[in-house]
């Protein structure tokens, strides 16, 4: 396999109009969707806005100069402006908010990696199911998720948060309960176009059993169109979970969220606009680079939604 | 000639027809009802507060709390008292707030027209700047206004609401004073007319309280101005997607074959056919503007669904929350229900087909 | 004969990835008051010659002549306003399918009324409306009038289109494939509308389609483009004079009742006539 990457360029390699594995299609086409993908500038801007957050989160120990959780002399470093020894300015707790906003990168990615985690298999669960048996298990599957549609996603999760208790667990759960039925609906618009296809025939001929050929030929086939549209939902999810921080009903104080942070230099907005505002200018950074990102994704593979 | 016993077969089958979806939608809708009244009964069982000491207070001696169990029917089986609570919520019980000792029905009926309120200037906004945005994006697609539109859209979706409130306070109110602070009217104001429909810009305006009216109109600028910006991206980005569609149609070629000038082709012709689907777009926003409220009621103190919501939620008053969002839920199945008639009344094919 | 329409070295580019691309290249001819076919397969150009003709040509792309004349008005700098005047009053188009030509939302008669409105004639609006629908052989033309497009069957759409685009008296009418999308059935009576009205009004049509048994039976001349290019112009009558191969193809695909043509011959191309 190692021959005609010398021979060749790897790039006429991948390329190459005669795939002779499967592999080097599969890795040809992700290297067309790259190239075309590239081109779009604002979607690498959003690309390189979450490869950063990840490297800060990655990094928080290492990049934050304070601890963002003990503050300094309560005496001397309240509230101190923006300036080269705090970047961001210190908050009323005398901690440096540069830092708490590093750290909060952890926690922005953990909401966002465990909401996707929990919810896209979900959904792609209850789609699947849902189109490939139709019917009644269609019927019922499909009224629930109505249900759930039928509620604004943040009052939804606001009352489940109400219910199992503040936290930022309760509001990734919170979250990933209000996030699935998009998902549903979309893997069983999907499914409903490979329920019949002659593939899928000829694996029940061979007499694979339902839940295997769910797991094994009709949710692959669903995979993408769902990560797409989970990862437009990043910004939202965000945007969510800042707002139950804000509303005090996300993670808790000390811990460094940026919703929380929001609503902690919230009093001091007329005075120390910083407080509140670093946090901000953070949220608002990632889910631009979360939406720019997902315009771009599906630009690329979905040329006629976007244009 | 094939044509005629269709047409009159269609306007025949159109009334029976109409009933039939008619009674389809109103069975989607009482389940969907149902549904809401499940999950937020359910919500209701898993809370750890626990409802009889909420009721009774946690000094309350060991018979007082039994007495207040067995009237509050935890004893009976969970199907039962699923029943009973079916069965308030349809005759408007919802229980009495904690924390304000009144029937929460109560409560939410003063609360919602402030909602109401700021949600519909705000659609407003979001309306009338949007489509036309979105149609001159679509008209001039790929040139700079076609971008600059794109780039406020971005904007629009990614920065948290709440914050720009704040930003927004600090810099028009603090900073410049152009407008008012929060709240809804200043004080003294408050008893210069009297609430009739609960919207204020409405009451001031018939009362002729025009200074009043006007005190109003700066207390709802600034957050009306805020929701509005969203609801304009959201409808802007999605005229112009629906436009960019309309106009790549034949019609379009055969209005242009006729001599119809470019402008009546966008705003006529074109607009037309997009205006079916913007519907949709429209009456989910204002759905969408219920929610955001939420956020933008806590930061603008205002006294309104939102609101009263969060203020319940930080007192552990279940019986608020989910009076509340059980409410919430129903408007959205209304506003559903609105935007499917309106689709209806607008497209022709609609009319008929169903 | 007074020539209507002129065309010179007509020439369509489309931007793409690899640069623009010609679609139409180099295409002339003229019209009198007579009626000119254009054949060729999709792809050969022949749509947008007619829409170029319109001033029709979609904003990507860009339409280029050295002549371009419509009754001894020069087209190539137009105005909008003198194409808007030009536009339904003076030349109009019948385009493939009533389903997507005709406006969903409005009501055949809206539609059927604004060409009239639009060129002077507000008030006999409606009347003159009813008559044109008769004139089309619409046995109900209150009810049509009143009907929106999708209550409509396939040939009572393209029947009120052709209303439509002949209610103000055009000059020069393009039919851009108007009975492709029809049944068999409705195909011929469509035509023969078409053709009569075409025929008392004397006006000067292009019929553009890819069937050149239909075209070489219904006009007078036959235009043959393949790839962007005219070539081969022919009389109607003596199609059997055809010499380029490719209408000889063309020619020779048509399935006779009598004779059994198996194998069935395959259209042959070759990249010569590219030039």
């Amino acid at each position: 396999m190692s021959t005609p990457v010398s021979r060749q360029s790897l790039g006429d390699w991948l390329t190459s109009e005669q795939p002779v594995s499967r592999s080097q299609a599969r890795l040809g086409q992700i290297w067309r969707t790259w190239k075309l993908f590239s081109g779009n500038r604002l979607g690498m801007v959003g690309l390189g806005i979450v490869v950063l957050l990840v490297l800060v989160a990655i990094f928080a120990n290492v990049m934050a100069p304070y601890d963002p959780l003990l503050g300094g002399d309560l005496r001397t470093e309240r509230l101190l402006p923006p300036s080269w020894e705090h970047l961001m300015g210190t908050d009323d707790l005398a901690r440096d908010i540069f830092s708490r906003v590093v750290h909060g990168a952890r926690l922005t990615l953990l909401v966002v990696a465990l909401v996707a985690i929990i919810a896209t298999p979900i959904g792609l669960l209850v789609g699947t199911v849902s189109g490939y048996f139709g019917g009644w298990v269609d019927t019922v599957l499909m009224r629930i998720t109505d249900i759930f549609l039928a509620f604004p996603r943040l009052i939804l999760a606001l009352a489940f948060v109400a219910a199992l208790g503040p936290g930022i667990e309760n509001a990734i759960i919170a979250i990933a309960i209000t996030s699935w039925p998009p998902y549903a609906r979309l893997a069983r618009a999907e499914t409903l176009t490979i329920r019949n296809a002659e593939h899928i025939d000829a694996i029940r001929l061979q007499g694979a059993s339902s839940p295997r050929i769910i797991w094994g030929h009709v949710v692959p086939l669903c995979l993408s169109s769902v990560i797409i549209r989970v990862t437009l939902d990043m910004a939202g999810i965000i945007l969510t979970a800042a707002g139950l921080g804000f509303l005090g009903l996300g993670a808790q104080p000390p811990q460094p969220e940026w919703g929380a942070m929001i609503a902690g230099g919230r009093r001091f907005i007329i005075d120390y606009w910083w407080v509140a505002t670093m946090p901000g200018i953070a949220i608002f950074a990632v889910s631009l680079g979360f939406n720019l990102l997902g315009d771009g994704l599906r630009d690329v593979l979905d040329p006629k939604a976007g244009k | 000639m094939s044509a005629i016993p269709a047409l009159t077969e269609g306007r025949q089958r159109a009334l029976p027809a109409l009933f039939g979806k008619a009674s389809r939608l109103l069975a989607t809708i009482a389940v969907t009802i149902f549904g809401l009244l499940v999950v937020t009964f359910l919500i209701g069982r898993v809370v750890p507060v626990d409802p009889v000491l909420a009721v009774v207070g946690d000094r309350a001696s060991q018979s007082t709390y039994d007495k207040a169990f067995v009237e509050l029917g935890l004893d009976r089986p969970l199907y039962v008292q699923f029943g009973l609570y079916v069965e308030k919520a349809v005759t408007g019980d919802f229980g009495e707030s904690l924390l304000t000792k009144k029937p929460i029905i109560d409560d939410i009926a003063r609360a919602f027209p402030a909602t109401l309120e700021l949600a519909t200037v705000a659609i407003l906004i979001g309306t009338l700047l949007g489509i036309p945005v979105g149609v001159w994006a679509a008209v001039r697609q790929g040139k700079l206004v076609d971008q600059v539109v794109r780039i406020i859209g971005l904007l629009g979706y990614s920065a948290p609401i709440f914050w720009l409130g704040l930003l927004g306070l600090l810099v028009f109110y603090a900073k410049w004073g152009i407008v008012a602070g929060p709240g809804r009217i200043d004080i003294s104001y408050e008893y210069a007319f009297t609430p009739t429909t609960g919207l204020f810009l409405l009451d001031t305006a018939m009362q002729g309280q025009w200074a009043a009216f006007r005190n109003v109109v700066s207390h709802i600028a600034l957050p009306a101005a805020l929701l509005g910006y969203f609801s304009m991206a959201y409808i802007a980005r999605m005229t112009r997607s629906f436009m960019l569609n309309e106009l790549a149609q034949e019609y379009v070629v055969t209005a242009r074959v006729k001599g119809v000038a470019e402008w009546r082709i966008i705003w006529v012709h074109a607009l037309r056919n997009a205006a079916v689907p913007l519907v949709t777009v429209i009456t989910l926003s204002y759905a969408s503007l219920l929610e955001g409220s939420v956020l933008t009621e806590t930061v603008f103190a205002w006294p309104g669904l939102g609101q009263y919501l969060t203020n319940s939620l930080q007192n552990a008053d279940m019986n608020a929350v989910l009076g509340g969002t059980l409410l919430i839920g129903i408007i959205f199945v209304g506003l559903n229900l609105l935007s499917d008639f309106l689709y209806t009344v607008l497209d022709p094919r609609v009319r008929r087909r169903s | 004969m007074s020539q209507l329409l002129t065309v010179e070295n007509l020439r369509i580019a489309f931007p793409s990835r690899k640069g623009p691309v010609e679609v139409v290249r180099g295409v002339s001819f003229s019209l009198g008051r007579e009626r000119l076919g254009i054949v060729g397969e999709s792809g050969s150009g022949k749509s947008q010659t007619g829409r170029a003709i319109l001033g029709l040509t979609p904003v990507s792309g860009t339409a280029t002549a050295e002549r371009l004349e419509f009754d001894g008005i020069n087209l190539r700098n137009a105005s909008p306003r003198q194409w808007r005047k030009l536009r339904g009053a003076r030349m109009s188009m019948v385009m493939q399918d009533p389903k997507f030509s005709l406006n969903p939302v409005m009501t055949v008669g809206r539609q059927l009324m604004e060409a009239v409105k639009l060129h002077g004639g507000k008030t006999e609006a409606r009347d003159k409306s009813l008559a044109m629908l008769e004139a089309v052989q619409i046995r109900d033309p209150e009810r049509v009038m009143a009907a929106y497009p999708h209550e409509l069957s396939g040939g009572m759409g393209q029947r009120a289109m052709i209303a439509m685009m002949l209610i103000t008296e055009p000059d020069l009418l393009i039919a851009d494939e108007p009975t492709s999308a029809l049944d068999v059935t409705v195909q011929i009576e469509v035509l023969r509308i078409l053709d009569r009205l075409v025929t008392e009004r004397g006006m000067g049509l292009v019929f553009i389609s890819h069937d050149l048994r239909l075209v070489a039976t219904f006009c007078d001349r036959v235009l043959v483009m393949y790839a962007g290019r005219v070539v081969e112009e022919l009389d109607a009558r003596h199609m059997d004079q055809a010499s380029h191969p490719y209408t000889r193809g063309l020619l020779n695909c048509l399935p006779t009742i009598s004779g059994d043509t198996r194998p069935l011959p395959v259209l042959a191309r070759d990249d010569a006539w590219l030039e």
